[in-house]
């Protein structure tokens, strides 16, 4: 802080740094949490692929320059499926910080408070980052091969689709009144988003069984966040994957500020006693 | 001017939390702010942290608007809210260097003030534990100690001997007092027990979201004909509902 009270440029610094060293420290206490993150997208690939790979066709289409297994196909979809549920894992904790007071704490820090919800945003999607890693590696020692090249070319991608992610988590956190409550998240956000999308079966397969479907997954946002992470996997670009990552990812942390914000979000008008 | 509240109103809904208040508090001086349960404390607080923004009104901190100016504002307040808001799983040390972080506060500057800030709330042997092995009378002290680490020139305290015994209560409204007056800190205690008021402070009482009475004890004790503060708050709020709240 300056003499004003106001804060410093490095006082940004360390505020944004104690942020993410007090969610890795939790996350780092939760290791259930993490073999949570790991084992579901690994049950879905060792399980659901073995017993779709021979029901399922999957013809050439990019980023793919050959016929690949079912199991490479949804690789991507399970990464993204990843960064969805930890979103909503930090979506679900920050309700939690609410109802236990310590965001608060947070939100009567002296830094802006778009400020403080990006720091937040950014701790969420580090440890989002460590997640997906992990389950690349896992899934390309066991099952399918990755180019080695695509770990790295796929960071900056990961990194926007964590964010956007958690975006949208924090807007969801935004609206929900109560802890009990957020069971309907899972009903109404992470199952749709994730079915219909095309991280299970490329589209043009939901185009031959449904138009609708199909519409509707072109209009899912998590369509392109599977696209995206595709793409960059196999090292090629997908500028409208890409761009509507970004523009989603850029409207959800608005709208989330918005939420926080106590002239007009959900926090104003909650009873305080 | 430490803290002044102008024509403060909020609702909730159609219910009216704060109607019309305003208050004048003194720089450097305890003020109790005194109401029964769901008289508006807690609201209050809220809006002077700016968690809440009030329906009509303006409120200033050490002379800095909260509206216009809610960094500054916020730079120089302690809170301590009703409901806990430490850390459990984190250790007392990581509590505070995490509240640290969020006041900007840099690592080389931080030790130093967590050892005099625990050591003054008489916790320099539970630096290490984890909040969670604390009792409730520790954490409470612990939550002041942070409150207090980046030097705050006012210091806010909604309620913060709720769920403690009778010791604890008495030595925490005992150090709060000494910390007003060593460091000439504005402290705004909201309290529903009207034994945790001391002689020499300043009483706002609170009822139904409206200010009864505002002054220094003496000068409430004259103005209602009474000889002791509990005596003074029945006949402010003239209901008897409120008494059951206002004793230990």
């Amino acid at each position: 802080m300056n003499d004003s009270g106001a804060p410093t440029l490095p006082g940004y610094f360390t505020c944004l740094r104690g942020v993410l060293w007090r969610e890795s420290l939790r996350f780092f206490q939760q290791r259930e949490r993490f073999a949570a993150a790991l084992v579901r997208p690994l049950i879905w690939l060792l399980i659901f692929g073995a017993g779709f790979r021979s029901v399922l066709g999957v013809s050439i289409i990019p980023p793919y320059d050959t016929y690949m297994t079912y199991e490479t196909y949804i690789v991507p979809g399970l990464a993204a499926m990843v960064q969805l549920f930890n979103g909503m894992q930090s979506s679900l904790s920050m309700v939690y910080d609410r109802e236990m007071g310590s965001m608060r704490l947070l939100l009567t820090s002296p830094f802006p408070r778009w400020y403080l919800l990006l720091g937040k945003l950014c701790a969420g999607t580090f440890v989002s980052l460590l997640q997906v890693y992990a389950f690349l590696v896992i899934a390309d020692l066991v099952l399918v091969d990755l180019p080695l090249m695509g770990y790295l070319v796929a960071a900056p991608v990961l990194v926007a689709t964590g964010l956007m992610l958690g975006a949208l988590g924090m807007l969801l956190s935004s609206t929900i009144r109560q802890l009990e409550n957020f069971a309907g998240i899972m009903n109404f956000v992470i199952f749709p988003m994730f079915f219909l999308s095309s991280a299970l079966y490329p589209l043009w397969k939901m185009k031959e069984s449904s138009d609708l479907i199909h519409t509707i997954c072109v209009l899912n946002p998590f369509t392109y966040v599977v696209e995206s992470i595709r793409f960059a996997l196999y090292m090629q670009p997908n500028i409208l994957a890409n761009t509507v990552v970004l523009v989603a990812l850029l409207l959800f942390f608005a709208l989330a500020v918005l939420g926080y914000d106590p002239k007009r979000g959900m926090l104003h008008r909650r009873v305080a006693g | 001017m430490g803290i002044s509240i102008e024509n403060v109103s909020y609702a909730y809904g159609k219910i009216a939390a704060l109607e019309d208040v305003s208050l004048a508090i003194d720089p450097g001086r305890f003020t109790a702010l005194l109401g029964p349960n769901g008289a508006g404390k807690s609201t209050l607080v809220a809006l002077l942290t700016g968690l809440f923004v009030p329906d009509a009104g303006r409120i200033a901190i050490l002379n800095h608007d909260l509206a216009s100016q809610p960094r500054e504002v916020l730079a120089r307040m302690g809170i301590v809210f009703q409901g806990q808001t430490l850390d459990l799983d984190l250790s007392v040390d990581q509590n505070m260097r995490y509240f640290a972080a969020l006041h900007g506060m840099s690592n080389r500057a931080v030790g130093e003030r967590v050892d005099t800030c625990l050591a003054r709330m008489g916790l320099s042997e539970r630096r290490g534990e984890r909040v969670r092995t604390l009792n409730s009378g520790h954490r409470r002290r612990l939550e002041i100690a942070r409150a207090l680490l980046h030097r705050p020139r006012v210091l806010l305290l909604d309620e913060p001997t709720v769920g403690l015994d009778v010791p604890s209560r008495s030595a925490i409204v005992e150090h709060v007092h000494e910390i007003c007056r060593d460091e000439a800190i504005t402290v705004l205690w909201a309290t529903h027990l009207v034994d945790e008021v001391w002689p020499q402070d300043q009483v706002a009482v609170l009822h139904r979201g409206r200010i009864e009475g505002f002054g220094s004890v003496a000068e409430i004790l004259s103005r209602t004909g009474t000889t002791d503060v509990l005596e003074a708050f029945k006949q402010l709020t003239d209901t008897n509902g409120a008494l059951a709240d206002t004793q230990p």
